[in-house]
Formats: C-alpha cells, structure tokens, sequence
C-alpha cells in the first residue's frame, strides 16, 4: 500500500477550508483515512462514489472528502442513499454515521434497508455516547456507564449494532475498531466490494465525552482498551463463554449471498418489458 | 396524435400527469386518501424502466425522493396530513438544498389522525409554512380532475424551473371522484427540464447566485463533484457561519419565488368582468360550488362574481389587488376554520372591501346552495349592487 498521507490527500477537497470540526484525537480520523484507503484499493472513480451523512459528529466526515456528498437530517441518511442508489444504480453510495444517528433516531431505516438489501455501504462510527450534542447517552451506551444525560449511571440495555444488521437480513456485517487499522481497511473494502447491503461497525473514541464522564482517560488509553478487549472472530469462535466476557468480537461475523434490490428491480423491468415486446 | 379521452379518478388523473412530466421515480407510504396515486405509481413506473418505493415511513419517503432528483432523477411523493407531518422535516431540507420534488398532499380532515376520509382543506398553512425557517413554498390547488393531471405536470415543470419542492394541494373529494379527462397526446404536453451547468466541474458552484434567481443544478455521477448539506450553506455547498452568506442563501430562497410570483400564480375568473361588488374568493372543490353559486345568483339578477386562486402559495399579489379593486363584499368559502381568509385579509384593502368568512369543518362540502344564501345576505346588509 502507498505512504497512507499520500493517498488521503488525493481524495481530501482542496477548496474546504480547514481544520475539521473534530476534537484532536478523536478516532473519526482513521475512519476518513480508512474509508479513503479501500476506495482508492478498489479504483473507484471518485465521480461515481456518493457519500451520504445525517447529523453528529461522523456526520461531518463526507464534506471533507472529494466524492458526491450529501449531507442530510439526523438519522436519515440510508433514506436519502436509497433514493440515490435506486435512482442511479451505477454509483456506489456510501453512509457515514453513529451510534445515535443509525441506531436511535436512525434505527427504523436502518433495519428496513438491511431488510431490503439494497447495495449499499454503512459505516457505522460507534462511540457509545453523543458527541456533537455534549455527551448524552446513546442506544450503544453499555448499562452503568455514564452520559450527561445519565448522570446516576446508564439504566437501559444496549443494542448490538452487529447482531441487529444480521438479523434484519443485510449481507455483510463486520466489525472493527480505529484501533486495529489494518483490519478496518480490511472490512471497508470487504464492505464495498460486497453487492448488497453491508454495515462495518467501528468502535471510536470519544474521549472527550465517554472518556471523561466514564473516567476511562485520553485517545492513549482508550485505543489501549480497543487493543485489549477486542477478540478476533477467529479466536472468539474457539474460546469458552466465560473468557469471553468482557471482551467484544472483531472481523467479518457474517458475510451471505442474497438477491440485491436494485438487481431485483432491474430484473422486475426486464421482464415487465419483455412482456410488451412480446404483445 | 388524437387526444384520448378517459373517465379518471383525480388520483388515476395525478399519476397520468406525473409520467407524462417525466417523473421516474416514487417513493411512498400508503395513506388515505391518497394510495391510489401510490398505486398507480407502482403500476406504471416499472414499465417506463422508472422506480417506485414502498419506503417503511413517510420520513424516508420524502428522503428518497431527494436522494432520487439528485442522482438526476423527477421524483415525486403523495401523502396526506399526518404523512404531510411527518414530512416536513426532509421537505425543510429540500428547500434549503434547493432539490425540485413533488409532493401531492390529499388533504383530509385534522389535526392528527382527523378524519381520513372526510373532505378538508385544512393544510392550507401548513402547505405554504410547514417546516421550521425562513422559505416560500409553491402550492397548487387544481378544483377538477382535468386539471389535476394539467397541474401535476405544472408541479413537476416548476419545480425544474425554480429548483425547490412543490406541493400539489388535493382534497380527499377531488381526489376520489370520477370525471371525464382528455389525455393529451405527448407532443402536447410541456414538459420543463432542470438547467444544467455549462461551466467546467471545478468552477461549478452547486448554489451559484445566478442572473435568474436560480442555479444550474448538476447531478452525482455526471462528474461534478459537489456537497450538499441541510447547514446554511455558502454558494459552493460549505457550511457558513458568515453574516453575508447567511443573509445571501436565505434572500435567494425567498427571492427565486417572491419575484417570480406573478409567473407562478393564476387566477380562474367567474362573472368578474363586470365588476361586481360581491365576490367569493375560495380553491380547490370548494370552488366548484362558488362558481355554481354564482351561476345560480347571476340566473337571479344578482351580480358575483368569483375568483379562484389556481396557486396558493405564492398568491400573484398585485394582480389579485388589482382583481378585487371594485368588490366591496368578499366572501371567502374554505374547508377550515379560516386560513385562506387571514391571506385575503393581509393583501386586500380592508377600508374598502369588507371581508366575510364562510366555513365548514364537519367533513362535508360548502354546497352551492349554502354560498348563495351567504350572497344573498351579504347583499340584504347593505351595499347596493
């Protein structure tokens, strides 16, 4: 692979004028530069890619980068991608979001483009808790854990981004964390390699809200606990139940091959036209 | 090509006229009384080689028809008040965006669920400021079947024209009856394209302050590489915290329509030649009864006239001033609790022209027979005609 600067710098617009408007440290930079890496790893045109954002702080990623942008309202990104996707087939639409934007207000298009396995990526920047907004608790804050809006402790159950993608029927869903880079380059391209619907999690840090209201220290210390816990897929299918506790599975958990919407659209038009033909 | 005449339903007659203006893509939620316009989407878009969505709410609904007219496509929507609602927070976003769309609101009965298959015209307001901010807003309100075909292209055309949603205002009876419809043959049909840009992508500005009020509009994947974003944004799509780019966006928004409102809003005239002092101001259904009203009293020596806006939002102004100069009674009919009546209020001259409500709000008509009676006492109280 080329000097990694190099590359991101290509794809970075010229005309925006920096800096960003993410905290120093903040993990949300290893996924620009990885997300950047496996496009340029697959030779995609930049004028054929579409990223699409709602609100937050992944959010904000997609203004940054050369490529069709499109920005949009809090949780409704995959919507918006949808129109595009279906509307012209040829791109390839990804969707930048968080925890709160996909899962909160978000979940309920979420699930239904998993259910319809339209081909497109998400990348899922999951850092347990509401930046842009200060800090609230979001539906990934595990229970006990503190947010501004949580300030006795996190009462409400977690979801599993991963599982819920699964079972909602998308056909690629990894994890990774912006720790373990390598690996992340590894699943995005995965992801936008894949045709149909496909969802890499990423564990992010927010030191700057999770770290400080959970007492859990700087970007060091919270890359250190990525480093720690995660567990390769590999190597959590071999361990027993009780050493897995504690510890969060990493890598391609499920990867299936299904019929794809726009695919099933096209075929639909064929043949509704072979028809007419036909009379 | 020979016209082809039809009895459609105003539902059949909305989906007749979005595919011959050249709408390809649909994205919707079923809801009464507008599934049928759904329907018939579903229907006639794959044969075209267009798309039509079942999307899983009306949120995304609207999101996907934006998403669509910016990978190029005409895209369209229909819902009804409580879709209408939900609405709201992407049509805001296609208004700051400046994403042409087209959404059919068939109005019913509210607020909330309300009365889903009453007659209302409820959402007048709503039509012209439903979402939070500073914009103006196109809304049609076609009267017959006919002309709801004729105006779903005249929807589609402005919002190419002027690159900003607009809204198709039904109502759940125009929607639902039947009447004879003359197809026009293609050739016959105008039908309105997005400018596009001439300038090389890296001098493309997405938001470009134009001669024309409007900018050309590219779409992603034709090589213009370009962000959109929901924040107040500067000419080129950043975001903008600066006073003069805050203040430039939001004049254009509000320009592009104002300015152009004379253009965008007609009238259809009843018994007004003759400068009637007694006249009706209503849209929609409940301007059918008006114009039968004024047929009926004109039958009896009285002399109305009537005047129906065939846009709602913007109103055409001047002319409607100018229209309304002679009427010293005006009796403004509508489906609500007074709405249309606060607009009349704000433009006309009220030293000179005194203005009476007529309301119905129970799910029914405003019958003809009702607006004569209105006339007549309107007329019993003074003014000598």
């Amino acid at each position: 692979m080329e000097l990694k600067s190099d590359v991101i710098h290509q794809y970075l617009r010229p005309k925006k004028k920096f800096p960003h408007v993410w905290c120093s440290g903040c993990g949300l930079g290893v996924i620009l530069g990885s997300m950047i890496r496996s496009i340029h790893s697959l030779d995609i045109p930049k004028d054929d890619v579409v990223v699409c954002s709602g609100i937050g702080c992944s959010s904000r990623l997609p203004v940054y980068v050369d490529f069709n942008t499109l920005h949009t309202t809090h949780g409704r990104a995959i919507a918006f991608a949808t129109g595009v996707k279906v509307a012209k087939p040829r791109l390839k639409v990804i969707v930048v979001t968080g925890d709160g934007d996909c899962l909160a207000i978000g979940g309920n298009h979420f699930i239904h483009a998993c259910r319809r396995n339209i081909d497109i990526t998400v990348i899922l920047a999951n850092n347990w808790i509401y930046g842009m907004t200060g800090g609230q608790f979001s539906p990934t804050t595990p229970t006990e854990k503190f947010g501004s809006t949580a300030p006795y402790g996190n009462i409400e159950q977690p979801f599993n981004p991963c599982d819920l993608a699964i079972s909602a029927g998308a056909s690629y869903v990894a994890r990774s964390t912006v720790y373990h880079v390598d690996q992340l380059d590894k699943m995005i391209t995965g992801a936008l390699n894949k045709r149909g619907f496909s969802v890499v999690e990423v564990l992010s840090n927010c030191h700057t809200y999770f770290g400080r209201l959970n007492k859990e220290g700087d970007p060091v210390t919270m890359l250190n606990y990525f480093k720690k816990h995660a567990l390769p897929v590999q190597a959590w299918d071999k361990v027993p139940e009780e050493k897995r506790a504690g510890k969060f599975v990493t890598g391609l958990l499920h990867d299936v091959e299904k019929d794809e919407y726009c695919d099933n659209y096209e075929k639909l038009v064929e043949r509704l036209q072979a028809k007419m033909e036909s009379k | 090509m020979e016209k082809q005449v039809k009895l459609l339903q105003g539902n059949e007659a909305c989906v007749e006229g979005a595919v011959m203006a050249g709408v390809r893509f649909f994205g919707g939620y079923p809801i009464t009384p507008s599934t049928e316009i759904a329907e018939g989407m579903a229907r006639r878009l794959p044969l075209l080689g267009g798309r039509f969505m079942q999307m899983e709410d009306e949120i995304a609904s609207m999101a996907s028809i934006i998403g669509a007219s910016c990978a190029g496509a005409k895209s369209m929507t229909a819902t009804s008040g409580p879709g209408f609602s939900l609405m709201q927070e992407n049509l805001g976003y296609a208004y700051i965006t400046e994403t042409p769309c087209v959404i059919v609101n068939v109005q019913r009965g509210g607020p909330s669920t309300g009365l889903p298959t009453k007659v209302s015209q409820a959402d007048t307001m709503q039509a012209g400021f439903g979402t939070h901010g500073d914009y103006r807003a196109i809304a049609l309100a076609p009267s017959g079947v006919e002309e709801i075909l004729y105006q779903t292209i005249e929807a589609v055309n402005l919002s190419e024209m002027y690159r900003t949603p607009v809204v198709l205002l039904l109502d759940e009876v125009t929607a639902h009856m039947r009447e004879k419809v003359m197809i026009p043959s293609p050739e016959d049909v105008d039908v309105k394209q997005r400018r596009k840009p001439t300038v090389p992508p890296d001098w493309y500005k997405h938001f470009e302050i134009s001669p024309t009020g409007v900018s050309p509009m590219a779409a992603f994947g034709d090589g213009y590489r370009f962000n959109i974003t929901g924040l107040t944004h500067d000419q080129v799509g950043f975001p903008t915290a600066v006073s003069s780019e805050i203040v430039a966006m939001l004049d254009k928004l509000r320009d592009k329509i104002v300015k152009n409102a004379e253009d965008i809003c007609d009238y259809e005239l009843t018994e007004m030649d003759d400068d009637p002092k007694v006249a009706i101001v209503s849209y929609g259904i409940v301007a059918r009864a008006a114009k039968q009203a004024v047929m009926m009293a004109r039958d009896q020596r009285l002399k109305v006239g009537a005047v129906r806006p065939k846009t709602i939002w913007p109103l055409a102004v001047n002319r409607l001033r100018k229209l309304l100069k002679p009427v010293r009674k005006l009796i403004v009919a509508e489906l609500n609790q007074g709405q249309l009546i606060n607009m009349i209020k704000h433009h006309v001259d009220r030293r000179h022209t005194e203005i009476i409500p007529l309301q119905r709000y129970d799910g029914e008509l405003i019958t003809p027979a009702q607006i004569l009676n209105k006339i007549k006492e309107v007329k019993h109280h003074g003014t000598q005609v």
